[in-house]
């Protein structure tokens, strides 16, 4: 047996710092505070939720490529990811069967069946929540009302619903602020929404935290900025000019950026790295895209949040977008590709 | 290709030697080539009707039927229909036994045709039996295409089951319509929604292609080995 | 040469030639269908009448009889049962004493795929719908076909109203489909969950239906209980 002492590599011959573990590993840290505010809006419901989401894609992974037999990717941290936004887009007293099984979803037919990382057409988190609301629409649109007094002495009834069996509900249930406008015509207080006072999915709540994570990513480069500058400005930009036309119909703005998934959904889970455009052109587009795709959804459309389908939509196109965007070489045909 | 006929109903009943050949035609549609779980093919119905499991059975026997059929016909046919004509010939005799099962599901219960609806005639359609027609039953005997067409079948309503099974149990908590669980059952309401049947697909198939991965890993680290030592 | 290794081209297929086996396969195929049909249309028609039968006395709680009635624009007249050809046929379900309990009437309309095809129980006592039935239907497998197996859905018209109005001419309130779990008025259907436009149809077939038939039974009663 010999052993290779002469490395030789193609270029690039200077690596750059950022790994893909670093990265990921930066994208927790600014969910963390995220996550903690969650816990202590919601209590051990959330903690629980929480713990399960990540849990169960985890396991997932971990057994999936252990069957297949590839050596366990856990190690760079995008399952974790994965759990955790998942875990943060859902009600807090969801049960946590239908929890863990939206997590072996995400993981599985969401991630792995195409691959595993690098190669998942759409973003994991939301192929397993998308698969939780279209199976139990009643559970995922039940929400729970914030700081509740006991949240950290009771654990609510429909957490812990077995298996299989339909939850029952025995605490104050909540309306999150977007359902209050679409089916009440009453809007929240922006105050309330960016500090996380309202009800809602488990992290949607405090728009600010989720900002301030989505800054210091940005800060160290790790997030391509043009994609939620791009997505909140085009939600911003038709909203305002919608709600001057007509105030009565139309939501201002300032209330459509900060309520609902759409913070949340634009600084983690639009940028996700292998589902979103390369191109700088293309990442401003993609944002453009999806931008009006919740905007019609939550206006127009028969549910009150649209977040969730406007970025899945955004992934299927994703590809196109670069395609069409791509510079053409010189000299070469002007066909914008065969491939 | 087999070769040339000496008359025209040279290899008409031709039993291949040994019934090792036509048992493989069998086997092959049933697991290697399956239809619906390795080629992928007529997704149509494999994805609307496989709702519950009597609807999957049902369909899946139909198709048998009519693709057992024309692949009898269209290779005992096969010296006679010229080339240039051979799809829409295959087509006429698919579809006139697709209105020959719907005229016979009519007969024996109106709640399955009923439940059928549309997707019976849509059986035409189906990729598969146009698929067989031409890739296998217009280049062999009838014995063989026969074993294929049965292979196939059976494959195809053996996949559909799978998926009317999971989404059934699943969707409505019941199977062929006896229910199974308490009411206090939840039932996953996406399974009986056209897009449970993506999902139900996706998860056979990351089983199936999985277990195939395994195989194949196995075999090369054997003859490594033996090549090692 | 290479010639010799190719294997010929075989010979240019004349049109006859192709005529002939179309023509030939296509006059097999007509005598299968034929032979089909010809062989499973007693039974077919037979399960069809059976159906119908079953679907009437589902639709008229306690009915033990049946007679059917033809409408020819000015009056009622007693139809064979057995004749499925008639058009304008309807029903009357007399209990075992003989008296009438209910009228089931066909409806027909559009629905989200293709039309839906109803039969409906009235008690011209009652002015009531008091039962119904989906005769045939290609709505949404496990969506719109509900409208055929939701119990809740067909608790809908155990008893709804369709009372006419004071000139008789037409129904006081017209039949109507409301969301999920609004229903207040003995008028109004409760609509299945995620399969509104299915309910709907069913909503406005039965309303068109009724407001057809509703006032000639009511001034044409007796031809059809002296019959």
């Amino acid at each position: 047996m010999f052993k290779k002492t002469l490395h030789i590599g193609t270029s690039p011959h200077i690596i750059g710092g950022s790994s893909t573990d670093q990265i990921m590993r930066n994208v927790v840290f600014a969910l963390l505070p995220v996550a903690a505010f969650a816990v202590y809006t919601f209590g051990l419901s959330a903690l629980l939720l929480l713990i399960t989401a990540l849990a169960s894609c985890l396991l997932t992974e971990y057994f999936l490529n252990r069957w297949i037999g590839k050596s366990s990717p856990l190690s760079d941290w995008s399952v974790t990811i994965t759990g955790l936004l998942y875990g943060l887009t859902l009600p807090p007293h969801l049960p946590l069967w239908m929890v863990f099984v939206g997590g072996v979803i995400a993981v599985a037919l969401g991630k792995f069946i195409f691959g595993g990382l690098g190669y998942n057409v759409f973003n994991p988190a939301l192929v397993g929540r998308a698969f939780i609301q279209a199976a139990f629409p009643v559970a995922i649109t039940t929400w729970m009302a914030p700081f509740l007094p006991d949240r950290f002495s009771h654990i609510p009834g429909s957490t812990l619903t077995l298996p299989f069996l339909k939850p029952v509900y025995d605490i104050t249930s909540g309306a999150t602020p977007l359902s209050l406008m679409k089916f009440e015509h009453h809007t929240t207080d922006t105050y309330n929404l960016l500090m996380g006072m309202t009800s809602g999915s488990t992290g949607e709540t405090s728009a600010l935290l989720i900002l301030l994570g989505g800054l210091y990513l940005i800060a160290r480069k790790m997030m391509n900025w043009r994609i939620p500058v791009a997505l909140l400005g085009t939600v911003y930009l038709i909203s305002t000019v919608l709600h001057w036309s007509n105030p009565d119909i139309y939501p201002g703005g300032l209330f459509m950026l900060f309520s609902g998934g759409l913070m949340l959904g634009a600084v983690f889970m639009a940028t996700d790295m292998v589902a979103s455009p390369i191109t700088p052109l293309g990442a401003t587009v993609y944002g453009i895209i999806i931008g009006i795709m919740i905007y019609v959804i939550r206006v127009w459309g028969g549910l009150p949040e649209g977040v969730m389908y406007a970025i899945l939509f955004g992934n299927a196109v994703s590809p196109h977008i670069d395609n069409f965007i791509r510079p053409r070489v010189y000299g070469t045909g002007k066909q914008w590709s065969k491939s | 290709m087999e070769s040339k006929p000496k008359g025209k109903l040279a290899g008409f009943f031709h039993f291949p030697q040994g019934d090792g050949l036509s048992t493989d035609e069998f086997i092959k549609g049933l697991w290697r080539e399956n239809p619906v779980l390795v080629q992928v093919l007529g997704m149509c119905p494999t994805l609307a009707v496989t709702n519950s499991a009597i609807n999957a059975m049902a369909m899946g026997l139909a198709t048998l039927f009519v693709l057992v059929m024309s692949n009898i016909l269209v290779s005992s046919l096969r010296n006679v229909i010229p080339k240039q004509v051979r799809i829409a010939t295959y087509i006429l005799i698919i579809a006139t036994f697709v209105t020959v099962a719907d005229y016979v599901i009519q007969a024996i219960s109106l709640d399955v045709h009923k439940a059928l609806g549309a997707f019976i005639p849509l059986i035409v359609v189906n990729c598969i039996i146009l698929g067989r027609a031409e890739a296998f039953a217009s280049k062999n005997g009838v014995w063989a295409s026969f074993m294929d067409g049965l292979g196939m079948g059976v494959g195809f309503t053996f996949a559909l089951l799978l998926l009317g099974f999971i989404r059934e149990i699943l969707g409505s908590g019941s199977l062929f319509g006896i229910s199974l669980f308490a009411d206090s059952f939840q039932d996953w309401v996406i399974m009986i929604l056209p897009s449970g049947g993506f999902f139900a697909l996706a998860g056979w198939l990351l089983l199936f292609n999985g277990l195939k991965l395994r195989k194949k890993q196995a075999q090369p680290e054997q003859t490594r080995e033996e090549v090692l030592i | 040469m290479t010639v010799d290794t190719i294997q010929p081209e075989k010979k240019e297929v004349g049109s006859f030639k192709m005529f002939q086996a179309m023509v030939g396969i296509g006059i097999i195929c007509a005598l299968a269908i034929v032979v089909t049909y010809q062989t499973t249309l007693p039974v077919i028609t037979k399960n069809k009448a059976e159906a119908l039968e079953k679907a009437i006395y589902k639709v008229l709680p306690g009915a033990q009889t049946r007679k059917n009635f033809q409408w020819d624009g000015q009056k009622f007249s007693e139809a064979d049962p057995s004749d499925h050809s008639l058009k304008d046929v309807i029903y009357t379900g007399l209990d075992a004493n003989g008296a009438m309990v209910g009228i089931a009437i066909e409806a027909k309309g559009q629905g989200f795929q293709d039309a839906i095809q109803v039969l409906y129980g009235f008690d011209p006592e009652k002015q009531a719908i008091i039962g119904f039935y989906v005769l045939d239907s290609r709505e949404t497998p496990g969506l719109g076909d509900k409208i055929a197996s939701d119990a809740a859905f067909q608790e809908n018209f155990k008893a709804l109203t369709a009372r006419l109005d004071e000139s008789g001419k037409k129904l006081e309130h017209d039949i109507q489909t409301v969301k999920h779990g609004t229903k207040s008025k003995p008028w109004e259907i409760d609509a299945i969950t995620g399969a509104t436009i299915s309910s709907k149809a069913v909503g406005n077939i039965l309303n068109h239906s009724a407001q057809y038939w509703a006032p000639i039974i009511k001034a044409h009663i007796d031809e059809l209980r002296t019959h």
